[in-house]
């Protein structure tokens, strides 16, 4: 079966413009194998003869299982867990556990710039927070699985919060005052925001 | 060639003395196609070399202790989120051996017990499931070779205001590397755990401290993705995702995450940092590409390649690899004139797709300056840009997916450096 290259750039279009609406555009890809050499994947392998229509191997896994698995955090919020944190008491987490890596203020490393607010018409030159993160959601997914880097995930729900709460205000985006929490962080409107395109290359002779 | 008292005699003696009976012409070949000065080696007697052996059966060989090829760190990747990169002027074929396979850790590599480790997929099917890798061992299984090649790979080379000359094709661009990958094609998987309608993303994440995730289109995880336990006929390396890597033909070696843990079927995307903060793509016009998957297709030349001096004109085998993510090479072309002229690259068998091809061009060089390229075009049409036409099309804000072409200088004392020059 061959789908043409524009099925996965086109499906990953429609779904981002979706994104947040409650509808979606995944039923057509269900059971479809992906497109064909020279189209950006190849066609999906075939199956021994008389295979079952299921081993079953493995086990089923429990809803306590997928519940302490399932760290994402998704831009509509989903997977975001209950607490809250300000802007002052994120200071001190950022003080704690962040400094180090991410400098006094934000800028300085010697690790990655955390705080960049430097507009930007062409590209940036510094891609942080404030003029290159799309989502606010993403900061929660992102510190709770990798940060901070010697101790990934030992943050409480309490202190990310906090913390991002710290990030966002000090990359110009909320106020002093605003409390981080599930309610309040997807809804977050990141500068960001409106300018990722989905990819738009499809092989061929146009140089894109 | 020696004289009859068995003293050595070398090829210039013989040419003097002879050259008074062979025509001119015959002379400047013979000129050409062997080195005017080389001298025989001295040889060894057969005795020498065949009565002492070096050693007996081994339960795990080693390289020649003359053939000692390394992957290239750089200064700052003493750092848990780093890099290193393939030797590629050292290999032969196509293959990378594993313990040379580049490697990109966003978190280092984290110890893993096959025994322990285990594949959770979820979220959108009818039966959330928890597999062990013995139970995904039992799974029929297929074996595919397929290259991965990092997405910064040879990126922020060029620019306006560095153009680095003293560079190897290694630094340049030797976070590409391919392998046998074996195990089982996920699309089996997510048949056994029945997915739902409506789902048309996956997010897959690793075991590392960086946890890396990324969400990968529903129809990639049903197409040609692979769920890798085995690299060149052994366990996969504990760098390269053991006991678990997912395998994405094609695509940026980012989204084929490392000692996999967990699969979530799900409706949208997560917009994890790797597809948002990183891993993104500025355009002119202050746009950002996202979720830039494919590979382009890309060539490298890497014999002759800086630190290499040719040191003699004459015949010569320019030699590199080709690839695509978009399935074959059809075609790489080779210009020994700095990019004026063109001549259609030998392609050595197999031309697998998603696999690295070697290609291979015959030159006499004449001993001039002169500038070697090449160029590789894809089975959809697609032919490997010059810088400029990369930058044309995108701007200068990215360092990913610099599949431009590349270039070597070759000076007329036969040293051989990075980069176009003036004459592209």
């Amino acid at each position: 079966m061959r789908t043409p290259a524009l099925r996965i750039a086109g499906s990953a279009a429609v779904v981002l413009l979706l994104t947040g609406c409650g509808v979606d555009d995944g039923t057509e890809a269900l059971g479809v194998a992906s497109s064909g050499a020279g189209e950006g994947a190849m066609e999906g392998y075939a199956l021994p003869t008389g295979a079952p229509e299921r081993f079953s191997f493995g086990a089923p896994a429990s809803a306590a299982r997928v519940a302490a698995w399932d760290i994402d955090v998704k831009p509509d919020g989903e997977g975001l867990p209950e607490g809250s944190g300000t802007v002052a008491d994120g200071e001190r987490v950022y003080m704690v556990h962040c400094l180090a890596c991410h400098g006094p203020t934000g800028v300085e490393g010697p690790y990655n710039r955390v705080v960049a607010t430097d507009p930007w018409e062409e590209w940036p030159v510094n891609r942080g927070v404030g003029n290159y993160w799309p989502y606010a959601t993403t900061l929660y997914d992102y510190i709770r699985r990798a940060m901070p880097q010697l101790a990934p995930g030992s943050l409480t729900p309490d202190e990310t919060y906090a913390v991002i709460a710290f990030l966002l205000h000090r990359n110009g985006i909320i106020a002093e005052d605003v409390v981080m929490s599930r309610e309040t962080l997807p809804a977050v409107e990141m500068p960001a925001r409106g300018r990722f395109v989905v990819d738009d290359r499809t092989g061929g002779r146009t140089i894109k | 060639m020696s004289s009859s008292d068995g003293s050595p005699l070398s090829r210039r003696a013989w040419l003097t003395t002879t050259s008074g009976v062979i025509a001119a012409g015959l002379l400047k070949t013979q000129a050409d196609a062997f080195k005017l000065d080389a001298q025989e080696p001295p040889g060894t007697s057969p005795s020498e070399f065949t009565a002492v052996a070096d050693r007996l059966v081994t339960e795990v060989g080693a390289r020649a202790p003359g053939e000692q090829p390394k992957r290239y760190l750089r200064a700052s990747d003493a750092d848990l989120s780093s890099s290193s990169r393939s030797p590629l002027q050292d290999f032969h074929g196509i293959i990378t051996p594993a313990d040379l396979h580049f490697e990109r850790h966003h978190a280092g590599v984290p110890a893993i017990v096959k025994e322990e480790h285990e594949l959770l997929v979820h979220g959108m099917v009818e039966r959330p499931m928890v597999f062990r890798m013995a139970e995904l061992h039992r799974y029929p299984s297929i074996s595919q070779i397929y290259f991965i090649e990092c997405s910064g790979n040879g990126g922020g080379i060029y620019s306006r205001d560095r153009m680095p000359t003293e560079i190897s094709v290694q630094q340049i661009d030797g976070l590409v590397s391919t392998s046998e990958w074996t195990g089982v094609p996920l699309a089996w998987i997510l048949r056994e755990v029945g997915v739902r309608p409506g789902a048309s993303w996956l997010l897959a994440e690793g075991a590392d401290g960086a946890h890396l995730a990324r969400s990968i289109p529903l129809e990639k995880g049903m197409g040609d993705a692979l769920l890798a336990y085995g690299q060149n006929g052994e366990a996969i390396r504990p760098e390269q995702g053991y006991p678990l890597r997912l395998m994405l033909p094609g695509w940026e070696g980012n989204t084929q995450v490392k000692w996999l843990r967990r699969i979530e079927v799900t409706d949208r995307p997560t917009m994890t940092r790797e597809e948002t903060s990183r891993y993104t793509d500025p355009l002119e016009g202050g746009r950002a590409r996202q979720f830039s998957f494919v590979m382009d297709a890309k060539s490298v030349i890497t014999f002759p390649s800086y630190p290499y001096v040719l040191p003699d004109r004459g015949w010569w085998e320019i030699k590199g690899l080709a690839w695509t993510g978009r399935g074959r090479i059809t075609r790489v072309e080779v210009s020994t004139d700095g990019g004026r002229s063109w001549v259609d690259a030998e392609l050595q068998h197999p031309i697998l797709p998603m696999a690295t091809v070697r290609f291979r061009h015959l030159w006499n060089w004449d001993g001039r300056e002169t500038v070697i390229l090449s160029r590789a075009t894809d089975e959809t049409g697609y032919v490997q840009p010059t810088v400029h036409q990369l930058w044309e099309a995108r701007g200068e804000g990215t360092a990913y997916h610099q599949n431009h072409q590349r270039a070597w200088r070759v000076a007329s004392d036969g040293g051989v450096t990075f980069g176009l020059g003036e004459l592209v």
